[in-house]
């Protein structure tokens, strides 16, 4: 049976893993590939890292993390922030990507979704969405860190991407981002009823029973970043309770 | 250290299999000269990617004799992901393409009520006799899929919407339909016991 993954996400500038990292035991605690492998020992199924640098000197030392982190990683890893074209996907895989996740460079021209699916596979194409309430049981799509409102009902816009090659959903509660409220269960279940490919769910996670909740309305994946940055929970911790709470893993 | 010729594909994201073979011990180059590929002593056919574009590059850069010819003299290969399915005669995904035909069998796309493609961790269960298998968990990336055994082959089987070849190995090949180098110490101990498949005499 396919067990549902936990995946913890680094968000790297210039080379550094950033969001404030007070993780035991390391080092570096800053270090992606210092992270990456404490979070593969621990048992964590796949590793997203999203860049989130703003410069082209920024994006250099990107495809250098992801060649390091790969060279001691042996789990999935998808990689996202500011892929543009399928050249810059191209340049991510080779550094040792397994997955691209896009986002706002699909939102401007979702043809991206199709060039990228087509040229490398559904299965290596993310689509990464910022998802903000705007009503009830209605959510928009956000670029550039929220700044921008795209005017995207989020439902229909998954489902276009999924037609158009995107195999993953990477779903981010934007309005719980950094809240730890946990994530918006409707926004979840909304998405994991409107396409059949899988959902990451993201955004807002406090504690394990929060990605236990994520897990029953329906997404396939929980990825979360502070609770694990800060040695909250191991990585293997969560799994246990999800186990004890009848939730199929890999442990 | 071994060193374990990479079929070229074309079909980028090599990385991984790459930095999987290092951490099994080896040291991976890569070729698309149907000699050297002929000659080897392990090969890798990776996959990702489409069936008929991967079947269009091995006929392409004339590699499908030198495969053939490796099953034939029992040559330590391992094929990952598409790489499995193109040694079957025929996929779903691109109807009417010929594939290897190695394995008289069709590969067949998961139905549309599961999650597809199946993304993540399954239970792999190998038959008792299996020599390079191990029970454990791998990680799959996979919209198409064989359902039965091929004869003269031993499976594994996981389970999505219905048990599917997840893996098999006969003499010094293996094909697996998950992919060994993102599957964690489990999958580098299992790339490590087909490196250690020597060549059968001949």
């Amino acid at each position: 049976m396919l067990t549902k993954r936990i995946i913890p996400c680094l968000d790297v500038k210039d080379g550094r893993v950033v969001k404030g990292v007070k993780f035991q035991g390391l080092r570096d605690a800053g270090s992606p590939v210092e992270l990456a492998k404490a979070y593969e020992e621990q048992g964590a199924d796949e590793l997203v890292l999203l860049d989130v640098s703003a410069t082209p000197e920024g994006r250099n030392t990107a495809l250098k993390t992801v060649e390091m982190v790969r060279s001691v990683l042996s789990i999935p890893l998808t990689v996202g922030g500011g892929i543009r074209t399928a050249q810059d996907a191209q340049n991510l895989l080779e550094a040792g990507a397994d997955k691209v996740g896009i986002n706002t460079a699909a939102v401007k021209d979702p043809e991206l979704i199709g060039v990228i699916a087509r040229r490398f596979g559904r299965q290596c194409t993310v689509l990464a969405v910022d998802a903000k309430r705007v009503g009830a049981k209605k959510w928009q799509v956000v670029v550039l860190s929220g700044k921008n409102d795209t005017g995207l009902d989020v439902i229909d816009w998954i489902k276009s991407a999924c037609e158009r090659g995107a195999g993953e959903i990477l779903l981010t509660c934007w309005d719980r981002d950094g809240t730890r409220e946990g994530y918006d269960l409707e926004l979840i279940q909304a998405a994991a009823a409107a396409v059949n490919v899988p959902i990451i769910a993201s955004g807002g996670v406090d504690n394990p029973q929060h990605l236990l909740e994520g897990v029953k309305v329906g997404a396939d994946a929980v990825l979360a970043a502070s609770i694990f940055h800060y040695g909250e929970y191991s990585v293997g911790e969560v799994k246990r309770f999800l186990k004890s709470e009848g939730v199929e893993v890999r442990l | 250290m071994k060193d374990v010729l990479v079929l070229k594909t074309g079909i980028a994201n090599l990385a991984s299999i790459v930095a999987g073979l290092r951490r099994a011990g080896a040291r991976a180059y890569f070729s698309d000269d149907p000699d050297e590929i002929h000659a080897a002593a392990h090969v890798v056919l990776p996959g990702v990617g489409a069936f008929k574009a991967g079947m269009d590059v091995l006929a392409q850069s004339r590699l499908i004799e030198p495969l053939k010819k490796r099953f034939a003299e029992n040559k330590a290969t391992l094929a990952v992901c598409l790489g499995l399915q193109l040694l079957c005669s025929e996929s779903e995904e691109d109807p009417g393409i010929a594939g290897l035909g190695l394995i008289d069998q069709k590969v067949r796309r998961f139905p549309d009520t599961l999650r597809v493609p199946q993304l993540g961790w399954n239970m792999v269960k190998p038959v008792a006799e299996s020599e390079m298998l191990s029970p454990g968990y791998a990680y799959f990336a996979n919209s198409f899929r064989l359902i039965e055994k091929p004869s003269g082959w031993m499976a594994a089987f996981a389970d999505y919407g219905g048990s599917f070849v997840a893996a098999m190995e006969r003499g010094s090949w293996l094909a697996c339909q998950f992919h060994p180098e993102l599957s964690g110490p489990w999958g580098a101990k299992l790339i490590g016991r087909w490196l250690q498949k020597e060549n059968a005499s001949c």
